[in-house]
């Protein structure tokens, strides 16, 4: 049973990156006045999905951690049927090692997100610069002040540019919103629309099911919530809220910068292309391989989109143009559920069985549809050109960084698998010795000592190799949140009550 | 080559020495899911011959599952499974075993029943092994020696790569090849390199392989009068119970899954083993045998070069049938995450495992034996990792190193005795360094 989405029920952040509202703050909240926290949660004027014309002028999204719920003291049965990911938390000890929060990166530093800063609440800001303070003052007050202990974190307009100095936030996958694709057919080409389950709950996944997520009992308290697709006699807590994955991603500026002006020893057109290769776009934004001549679905027709992103790796199959441990070719591979197209259903049974091409780099990585993540960062700090970067830092330097947020149905299958299968893997697409360019914690593995490597292939001729490369990104803070409905939200803020009285 | 082969020994624990056991076991490792290489009891590193081992205790969590068929649960013995893939013949690694870990043995086993301080080693672990209704080995014949001297060899280039990159940035593809060859060669004669020559296949392996690569194939044609009529009412059985069989497939228990994780990802590779009970009956019990032992046959005759099907993560496997084939157990030594493993299969291989795990008890519903099933994705993560066992003691000879790793570093080799390489062969080959 499809049924169309009620855009009046999801935060405006899944649909929208609130782009053209530059301002933005988030306030990490700990609930101290549970009764206020209730009280400012259902007066609360979150923004919705719905497209207005004109667009709003301001937009607020909250979102709520396992240990928030706890707080609101929402029903345990209702907590412990969220995702084992969202309900263990960020930190667990095995998680750090799979998503390479190691050391520097451990959640023993972080400023917030570890032990007892966990936070409850993510409050969401956005609006024009000029009018950002006064839209937190009217949305926060009194009742806020009573209900929360905060940390604000601010965010900088960059103009669309990343800390590094590289255009951001190009590549994004489109999300069915109309329900249409076949996730059932396999895929041969790649294609940037992907299932509207893998972005909100309760609707089908890119495996053409439902996502699990807790459905619960109509009783008084959930009366008002929709009813699951998949078992409409449930209320369904999951359905039009996803999760969110929130961490501070301290850039070291300078340090990268120097770091490739030291290794290109001051040829600045040299450092400008081994940044280029680590990031495997130019600062504008452009790729490395070339650009399709035949369309891909969901990107275009709009001319930068078709500029900046309609490519995939199938026409580098040695990493020439585009290095395979370049950043971008980490986040998303571009590939599809087989290797070498095979069009006939004969050709697809016989790649199935192992009998498709054997090349050594052929089939290494998984199909990228399951692993795709909505983006919805924003950087933070002062701007600092790459030209700037090379001069000494001064002794009151800024830090800056980015404050990455994604939404994902599935924070294991999704943001986990990225970060430790593409990310922080020293052994992405069978290489050996080297982490993420920018990303990569650097920290050596059982067996391999060195995973500072960056290597460029040559094809006819030997790679040339970056060595040594440092951290240039350390994991400040996170956490996993959970971004309910409008109804749910509402649930949430009442629930507890109930909960508590009977 | 020299073949390998596996080995497991399994004996049941005596009750009232579990503890104690458990004990003797964490003790072989620097912390949980770090084994020591060079451990009192067994010093693994000292065996030239495992690619990897394991012990555990066999604790079945799903034991009540049978009870949805109307069955009483069955009790069976708590094992200690001590299994590994070796090179050479398993008889001689016991004799071997013997000889360098007794006591460590002795300890370890003295806690299982019918074991006692007079007990002959040798004999008691040959009369307590089992084999396996199917085996795969990433690459036949890639010993554990072959290994290292690849790897070796690789690093050895890589450093001589590095400390003359200005003299290799002008050349081209073929040229490096030759000046890699005659550095290799340089290094061989000064004894810095060591790449020992193939030695000769075991001619009683070579037979009994290619009378099982013929024999078999001989043999379903000669029954296929029979086969076909059988597989026939077969297949309309199987059906039928395909469409009935409940599925079991609960959310699993957080602390348990957690208590899992804390021993996975140490190393590039994770170990995974895996128990539960067929569905009763012996429609399911054939179809488990004939589905496994012509896996076996394509492990060892057609996907024994890296790849599984489409899988080039693994490096071991193995399924024994336990308790009067009541009970199975699988094994495997796997690269990635535990999600990526699931993920890889399901995406890759779903009809496999379908077709391999849906005689399990409460496997997600299948359609035709191959369809459905694991494509309910969520469902079946959550029915494996109930599933899924902890593996006390787990060790791979080369820790760090891939299959993807291993398969690079003998193409290495392999472009290096190639006298002559075209300009692709070249190309491709230098790609590799």
């Amino acid at each position: 049973m499809k049924s169309e989405v009620d855009f009046d029920d999801v935060q405006g952040i899944v649909r929208f990156g609130y782009g053209r509202l530059k301002g933005a703050s988030y306030a990490l909240a700990r609930i101290k006045n549970l009764e206020a926290a209730r009280s400012w949660l259902l007066s609360a004027s979150v923004s919705t999905a719905i497209e207005r014309n004109p667009p709003p002028a301001t937009a607020l999204q909250v979102a709520l951690t396992v240990e928030g719920l706890r707080a609101l003291r929402v029903p345990d049965a209702v907590i412990g049927a969220f995702s084992h990911e969202f309900v263990s938390g960020m930190t667990q000890e095995s998680r750090s090692r799979r998503l390479g929060d190691l050391e520097a990166n451990s959640p023993s530093n972080w400023v917030w997100g570890s032990s007892a800063k966990v936070p409850h609440l993510l409050a969401m800001f956005f609006a024009p610069p000029e009018r950002l303070d006064s839209f937190k003052e009217s949305s926060t007050g009194a009742v806020w002040n009573d209900a929360f202990e905060v940390n604000w974190l601010y965010t900088a307009d960059l103009d669309g540019i990343e800390p590094f100095g590289f255009v951001d936030g190009i590549s994004q996958p489109k999300v069915d919103w109309e329900q249409q694709r076949n996730m059932l057919e396999g895929q041969i080409d790649y294609g940037n629309v992907v299932a509207l389950g893998e972005f909100l709950l309760g609707y089908r996944n890119e495996y053409g099911k439902y996502t699990d997520r807790p459905l619960v009992d109509a009783d008084a308290a959930t009366a008002e919530l929709l009813n699951a697709e998949d078992a409409p006699e449930k209320k369904d807590i999951g359905r039009n809220g996803t999760y969110l994955v929130m961490r501070d991603l301290q850039q070291d500026v300078r340090g990268f910068w120097q770091f490739l002006n030291k290794h290109a020893h001051g040829d600045l057109a040299f450092m400008e292309r081994l940044a280029t290769a680590m990031v495997g776009r130019t600062r504008t934004g452009d790729p490395l391989v070339p650009i399709r001549r035949e369309p891909i679905s969901g990107i275009g027709p709009d001319a930068d989109e078709v500029r900046q992103n309609r490519f995939t790796f199938e026409s580098d199959p040695e990493g020439v143009s585009c290095p395979f441990g370049a950043h971008v070719r980490r986040a998303n591979p571009r590939n599809t559920d087989y290797p070498g197209r095979p069009a006939t259903l004969l050709s697809k049974v016989v790649t199935m069985l192992g009998f498709g091409p054997k090349g050594f780099r052929d089939d290494l990585i998984s199909s990228v549809r399951y692993h795709r993540i909505l983006r919805r960062g924003r950087e933070y700090g002062p701007g600092l050109s790459p030209e700037d970067a090379l001069g000494p830092a001064p002794s009151n330097e800024p830090s800056r960084g980015l404050h990455f947020i994604c939404l994902n149905a599935n924070i294991l299958r999704q943001f986990e698998f990225l970060q430790n299968a593409w990310i922080a893997n020293t052994k992405f697409a069978a290489m050996s010795g080297e982490s993420d360019p920018l990303l990569g914690n650097r920290q050596a593995i059982w067996g391999c000592p060195v995973t500072t490597d960056f290597n460029i292939p040559k094809g006819d001729g030997v790679r040339q190799r970056v060595s040594g490369l440092e951290q240039f990104v350390t994991v400040r803070g996170g956490a996993y949140f959970f971004l309910p409905s409008l109804r749910v939200l509402r649930y949430f803020a009442q629930a507890g009550a109930s909960n508590a009285k009977s | 080559m020299t073949p390998q082969t596996s080995f497991m020994v399994l004996a049941a624990i005596t009750p009232e020495r579990e503890a104690e056991l458990r004990e003797l076991l964490d003790s072989m490792n620097n912390a949980p899911g770090r084994v020591n290489p060079n451990n009192a009891l067994i010093a693994f590193a000292e065996f030239s011959m495992i690619h990897v081992a394991r012990l555990l205790v066999l604790k079945d969590n799903s034991l009540d599952d049978i009870k949805v068929y109307g069955l009483p649960r069955r009790d069976y013995p708590l094992y200690l499974a001590f299994l590994g893939n070796i090179d050479g013949e398993r008889d001689a690694f016991y004799e071997e075993l013997a000889r360098r870990a007794p006591n460590g043995l002795r300890a370890l086993f003295s806690c299982c029943e019918g074991f006692t301080s007079e007990t002959p080693l040798v004999e008691w672990m040959k009369k307590h092994s089992r084999s396996s209704i199917a085996g795969y080995t990433n690459w036949m014949g890639r010993t554990v020696t072959r290994v290292r001297e690849e790897a070796n060899l690789h690093e050895s280039i890589d450093r001589y790569l590095q400390s003359n990159a200005p003299s290799f940035a002008s050349l081209q593809a073929q040229e490096v090849h030759t000046a890699v060859q005659s550095f290799v060669a340089g290094e061989r004669a000064a004894g810095r390199l060591e790449l020992s020559a193939e030695t000769p296949t075991p001619l009683g392996w070579r037979l009994r392989n290619l009378l099982h690569k013929v024999g078999l194939p001989l043999l379903a044609l000669l029954l296929l009068p029979i086969l076909i009529p059988v597989g026939l009412i077969f297949a309309v059985r199987l059906r039928r119970l395909e469409k009935t069989d409940p599925e079991l497939c609960f959310r699993i228990d957080q602390e348990y899954s957690d208590a899992l994780a804390r021993l996975e990802d140490h190393d590039v590779t994770n170990q995974f083993t895996a128990m539960g009970s067929l569905k009763p009956g012996t429609v399911r019990l054939w179809t488990a045998t004939a589905v496994l032992r012509t896996v076996d046959y394509a492990a060892r005759h057609i996907f024994n070069r890296g790849r599984l099907a489409r899988i080039r993560t693994i490096h071991f496997a193995r399924w024994v049938f336990l308790d009067d084939k009541k009970r199975m157990v699988f094994f495997s030594d796997y690269d990635g995450s535990f999600e990526s493993y699931m993920d890889d299969f399901i995406n890759k291989s779903g009809f496999g495992l379908n077709v391999v795990f849906s005689n399990g008890i409460g496997y997600p519903r299948t359609n035709w034996l191959i369809f459905d099933g694991c494509a309910d994705e969520l469902k079946y993560k959550e029915f494996l990792r109930r599933h899924t066992l902890p593996t006390q003691v787990w060790y791979k000879a080369y820790p760090g190193l891939t299959a993807a790793d291993l398969e690079r570093n003998t193409r290495i080799r392999r472009g290096l005795e190639s006298s002559r390489l075209n300009d692709a062969e070249a190309r491709a080959w230098v790609g590799l360094l």
